[in-house]
């Protein structure tokens, strides 16, 4: 906000906390109250109320019930969004700490709407497909993949939803049958999805010497490494 | 040999605790049996206990507390930087930091090289056997 020009002075200044100098009286004279309810007829102007729209006839319940429901309590917290980590840019090299994944390294995204990341391996190179991981299960390294061709916009919290299963009814013979065929596979457009970006990023990837190889391989701790002191 | 490594003016130290970790400084003066007046070309002068000192093998050649810039020439006239980076110890503490600093991807790239040298090394040696057995 800039600075006023000139300060605020108050017509009523305090003469203690809480007691004006001036009556209630004579603000109204001095704040010229008078003059608009002159001009409006004795009272002072005002805004009609929007007409409502006329709510739907209620219908009286068909029964009450026996103890008293408690409403519940009005929230309008909205979570602020995650902040993202310095450290992690979109191309960053992230290695995994948690998981089945775990200390692999593989190039972050973008960050979704949820403030998981979205990672890949990329698949081709050590397995990791298209994934959201929390930022605090990672450890960000310097090393940067530039990721500029990649397209990811369709990518969000939606995609990686579960699909709502269809809950069948069994007859008891059915029960006790393996379900066979109606193993989960993964959908043919997911693939799809996987192949492209991996591969505008595989070329990326393949630019750097070495870089290729350093993704297939998994990040351990040998003996004699200092985690808290060693440079990522 | 003898024991060449005095308390003396001139005497350049490295510093092995405090702010100035890892500093050369050079004893300008010795203010009693357990302090020294130090100075860098790049520090404000002052005093420093000696158990915080290790003292090196190099010595410049300086009056008693010089003025900055009689100390710069000294230092540069000494050749103190390559002797010193050019000593075992100095180039032992200029690999540690390097090592150190290394990141993920650097120590990756080292393990390959490592692994590449290991090669070529067996290899030559394989080569020697031969010729030895022949």
């Amino acid at each position: 906000m800039a600075p006023r020009k000139t300060p605020v002075k108050c017509r009523n200044p305090d003469l203690i906390r809480g007691v004006g100098k001036y009556s209630r009286s004579k603000m109204y004279h001095k704040r010229g109250l008078w003059a608009i309810k002159a001009k409006n007829g004795g009272v002072l102007p005002r805004h009609d109320p929007k007409p409502k729209a006329a709510a739907a006839a209620e219908k009286p319940p068909k029964f009450y019930p026996a103890d008293d429901v408690k409403k519940p309590l009005l929230n309008k917290r909205k979570p602020k969004p995650t902040k993202l980590r310095a450290s992690i840019t979109p191309g960053t090299v992230l290695i995994l700490l948690a998981g089945r994944f775990m200390g692999k390294r593989v190039v972050f995204l973008k960050q979704l709407a949820s403030g998981l990341l979205l990672v890949t391996g990329p698949f081709k190179v050590n397995g990791v497909p298209l994934r959201r991981v929390n930022q605090a299960y990672v450890i960000a390294t310097s090393t940067k993949v530039d990721i500029s061709g990649v397209n990811v916009e369709k990518f969000d919290d939606k995609y990686f939803a579960k699909e709502a299963g269809k809950k069948k009814k069994k007859t008891e013979g059915e029960f006790f049958e393996a379900e066979k065929d109606d193993k989960k596979k993964l959908p043919e457009d997911k693939k799809e999805d996987q192949k492209a970006v991996d591969a505008t990023l595989l070329k990326c990837i393949e630019a750097v010497p070495d870089l290729k190889a350093y993704l297939a391989a998994r990040f351990s701790l040998k003996s004699g490494m200092k985690p808290h002191e060693l440079v990522f | 040999m003898p024991f060449k490594r005095y308390v003396e003016i001139g005497r350049v130290a490295l510093v092995n605790y405090g702010k100035e970790y890892g500093k050369l400084v050079v004893i300008v003066d010795v203010v009693d049996q357990n302090r020294a007046l130090v100075d860098a070309p790049d520090m404000v002068r002052g005093q420093m206990n000696f158990k915080r000192l290790t003292l090196t093998d190099i010595k410049i050649d300086i009056p008693r507390v010089p003025k900055k810039k009689t100390l710069i020439e000294a230092m540069e006239k000494a050749d103190v930087k390559n002797k010193w980076e050019s000593s075992s110890w100095g180039r032992k503490l200029i690999v540690q930091n390097r090592r150190a600093s290394l990141t993920d991807f650097d120590r990756f790239k080292l393990m390959l090289a490592k692994i590449k040298k290991a090669g070529v090394v067996r290899q030559e040696l394989a080569k020697l056997k031969k010729e030895t057995a022949a």
